[in-house]
């Protein structure tokens, strides 16, 4: 826990900060003993700038002068209390990670009872559950709707939660699963592998074609044979794969651009995209209210049934 | 070097000129960027889609402008009439002081063109990359031999107290400026910090608070210490208060940084430390709101009349204010409250607009009919104006911050039953546009004041002429 690299360091704060509190102190006591006469008689010091400019002898104001001790006599004390002299750890023991622990531990405390009865329900049910529902609403809306919207219809980059197209598996199991741990999305460059420019193009008209979009036919039959590299990821029909995360490719939902400079810029320079974990944010109790939230977001009729 | 300055029968007043103009000239141009931003705030279209326009590169450009552009104008300005004037000798060496007058504008004009266009060193405050560090490395030395130069040559035997201030205030900075602006260049306008870490957040915010403490209150303490007597023509209200808190205010400001970083990964000891020498600089600054308030005892009457000294003592409640704001948010859990919220923002700018810009304003509209030869400024009406755009302007800002900063903070950590947070951060946000728009209102009123004193200024200095000074003969001393 040491802030120190040497015994010197905390003694040699210690010495300068208490030798400058009662500087202070020491720098307000003479002052205020110096009884200052005037020569001239007029209650000035006698110098004179600028041809008018004076200094009036008044003493301190007596209001102000205890103003000032107040605040370091509080200092002292203060600093008796808390952590400030060096190592000196301060009579209360205080410091700014056992107060948030304290504070967690409390929280934690009186939340335990409420969470406990929603980690009893399947997630079906809890999705289907009012109260459930709002606490997941506004865990997602702190906490994810950074990047999947406040809609959570996510943007370029950022999956949409309220369809069925789920990269690693829409269950409530993988739900959990992604939240707790995050997920890392990678496509290797594949341009060495699939040939020359011309290849590329013609894979990437194979692709659009396979979800009936806009696509160069005469392209796409010569792109076919070449996709048989592709589909070790994206499978031979280019349904993808949620196993390891590998795109659909025949729905027409596109995570980073539609089109074909899209698609050739992705066989081009691959893609790593990220969801960072977030099991350390949350209690397992919290990610199975937010995963039965997630979940709800494209399984709405058959929330209606289980009602 | 010239040393038959110290035999001169004038005064130097050719680069006060410059820099007084200057002065104006940039506030205008810094309020308007300041004014620009907070409307963007409200109206986000209005980054246009550009980097260059956006939030984020304007806004440092802002700071820096009317911190260093219009505060160091300012600056430069009254702290070489003040010397010369209360030393009764011309400045320290003509050549230097005309180069620390180009060498500024140039830095300035480095940074209106360097920021937009995104080279900055991420620290805040201090954002200039390092070929422009080097350049304010060399202007602020030449600034500090042309001052202490002068100081030196004095024919008064005393040094006045507005010096003490301006001479902690040049050695200060230079001191911030060179060792949290260290770093390693990798390019041409590229370097990394030579600190790292919760180092580099210290450093910074010792750096950045003390910009505050000496840039922004020292130097004006030494603004308000010359122009307060000379406007009110009453004798400065206490010696005794002046030699506390000057040697307390310059000590403590010292240890005060670690409050801008609690509750973070800065060590437990140092942020308290921080907070209990921010607490004890509390009478510090309030010793020079006294001494200035105090300077008016028996003149009192003269604020009817004299719209000049009204903006020197609104300035000094300004003051009083904010440095009784700025211990009360460096205690913890205030500052929990008050941290990364609006709040912030105004108490910024409480202490910006209110101390600094007013008092500035003030020994300008004091110094610029003095130095073009005129008796007063070319409409006395028109300060009146200024002075009231100014001061509404101040509390619609500082007011709506309050209650926008106050109420996020209350937001951000209002928690439900269940353990959630009961608002979302674009909750916050939304909730807070209508307290933007007052705020774009109040700035938009204190730059309509600005513009307003660019014009007053301008018609002042075309209607007179340069005025020579003589230096009167050095009285004996009682």
């Amino acid at each position: 826990m040491s802030d120190f690299t040497s015994n010197f360091w905390p003694i040699f704060i210690t010495t300068i900060s208490l030798l400058g509190i009662f500087g202070c102190a020491l720098l307000l006591w003479l002052t205020s003993k110096v009884k200052v006469t005037s020569a001239n008689g007029d209650n000035t010091s006698g110098h004179v700038w600028d041809g008018d400019i004076r200094e009036m002898n008044n003493p301190l104001p007596r209001w102000w002068v205890w103003l000032f001790i107040i605040t370091i006599v509080f200092s002292l004390f203060y600093l008796a209390a808390y952590p400030g002299l060096g190592s000196y750890a301060g009579k209360l023991g205080w410091t700014e990670v056992n107060q948030y622990e304290k504070e967690m531990a409390t929280a934690n405390k009186t939340l335990a009872p409420l969470y406990a009865k929603f980690a009893a329900m399947p997630v079906e049910t809890l999705a289907a559950n009012p109260e459930a529902n709002a606490i997941g609403e506004r865990l997602f809306m702190n906490n994810c709707a950074q990047c999947h919207g406040s809609d959570a219809r996510g943007s370029r980059g950022f999956p949409n939660l309220t369809d069925h197209d789920w990269l690693h598996g829409g269950s409530p199991e993988k739900i959990q699963e992604t939240i707790t741990g995050g997920r890392i999305g990678m496509m290797p460059p594949m341009a060495a592998a699939v040939g020359n420019e011309d290849d590329v193009k013609n894979v990437a008209n194979y692709v659009l074609s396979l979800s009936g979009s806009k696509h160069d036919s005469a392209r796409a039959a010569l792109g076919k044979e070449k996709f048989a590299i592709c589909a070790a990821c994206h499978g031979a029909d280019g349904k993808g794969n949620t196993d390891i995360g590998s795109p659909n490719l025949t729905d027409n939902i596109w995570l980073h651009g539609s089109g074909e400079i899209a698609i050739i810029k992705r066989i081009n320079e691959g893609k790593t995209n990220q969801m960072p974990a977030q099991g350390t944010k949350f209690t397992p109790e919290q990610i199975h209210v937010l995963a039965a939230y997630v979940w709800g977001l494209s399984n709405r009729p058959k929330m209606a049934a289980v009602k | 070097m010239d040393f038959a300055n110290s035999k001169a029968l004038n005064y130097n007043d050719g680069v006060i000129r410059q820099f007084s103009i200057m002065a104006v000239v940039w506030g205008v141009v810094g309020m308007l960027v300041g004014v620009i931003i907070a409307a963007q705030l409200v109206w986000p279209e209005l980054n246009l889609g550009l980097p260059w326009t956006s939030f984020g590169r304007l806004r440092p450009l802002h700071t820096n402008a009317v911190i260093f552009a219009f505060g160091g104008c300012t600056l430069f300005a009254t702290s070489y009439y003040v010397v010369q004037r209360t030393c009764q000798v011309r400045l320290f060496c003509d050549k230097l002081a005309t180069f620390t007058f180009w060498g500024w504008q140039l830095v300035i004009v480095a940074a209106v063109i360097s920021l937009p266009l995104g080279y900055t060193q991420a620290k805040e405050y201090a954002e200039l990359e390092w070929p422009i560090d080097i350049l304010i490395a060399i202007v602020w030395v030449s600034y500090a031999i042309v001052f202490f130069g002068t100081i030196g040559m004095r024919k008064v035997k005393h040094i006045y107290v507005a010096n003490w201030f301006f001479g902690a205030f040049i050695l200060t900075v230079a001191l911030l400026h060179i060792v949290n602006s260290a770093a390693m260049p990798a390019s041409f306008m590229k370097s990394y910090s030579a600190y790292a870490g919760v180092q580099d957040a210290m450093v910074q915010w010792w750096y950045g608070h003390n910009a505050v403490g000496f840039f922004l209150t020292a130097g004006f303490l030494g603004i308000m210490y010359y122009f307060v007597p000379k406007q009110a023509g009453r004798p400065v209200y206490s010696y005794s208060l002046s030699i506390v808190h000057f040697w307390a205010l310059i000590f403590t400001y010292m240890w005060a940084g670690p409050h801008h970083l609690h509750y973070t990964a800065l060590p437990d000891w140092t942020q308290s430390l921080g907070m209990a020498f921010s607490l004890i600089l509390l009478a510090p600054s309030w010793g020079g709101m006294i001494n200035g308030m105090m300077t008016l005892s028996g003149a009192w009457h003269k604020l009817r009349t004299d719209p000049i000294l009204r903006f020197m003592i609104v300035s000094l409640s300004f003051y009083g204010m904010s440095t009784f704001e700025g211990p009360m948010m460096a205690i913890k859990t205030v500052n929990s409250l008050s941290h990364y919220t609006d709040w912030t923002i105004g108490h910024v700018h409480s202490g910006a607009l209110g101390w600094v810009g007013l008092v500035s304003m003030g020994a300008l509209y004091y110094m610029v009919p003095r130095l073009f030869g005129q008796k007063q400024m070319h409409s006395m009406k028109a300060i009146e104006l200024h002075f009231w755009l100014a001061t509404v302007g101040i509390v619609l800002y500082i007011s709506s911050l309050w209650i926008s900063g106050v109420m996020e903070g209350l937001m951000w950590r209002a928690i439900n039953t269940d353990g959630t947070l009961t608002y979302t951060f674009v909750e916050s946000v939304k909730a807070k546009h209508p307290y933007y728009i007052i705020r774009l209102l109040g700035g938009t009123l204190y730059l309509s004041g600005m513009v307003i004193m660019l014009w007053n200024v301008l018609k002042t200095a075309t209607s007179g002429k340069p005025a020579l000074a003589s230096i009167p003969l050095v009285a004996a001393h009682a």
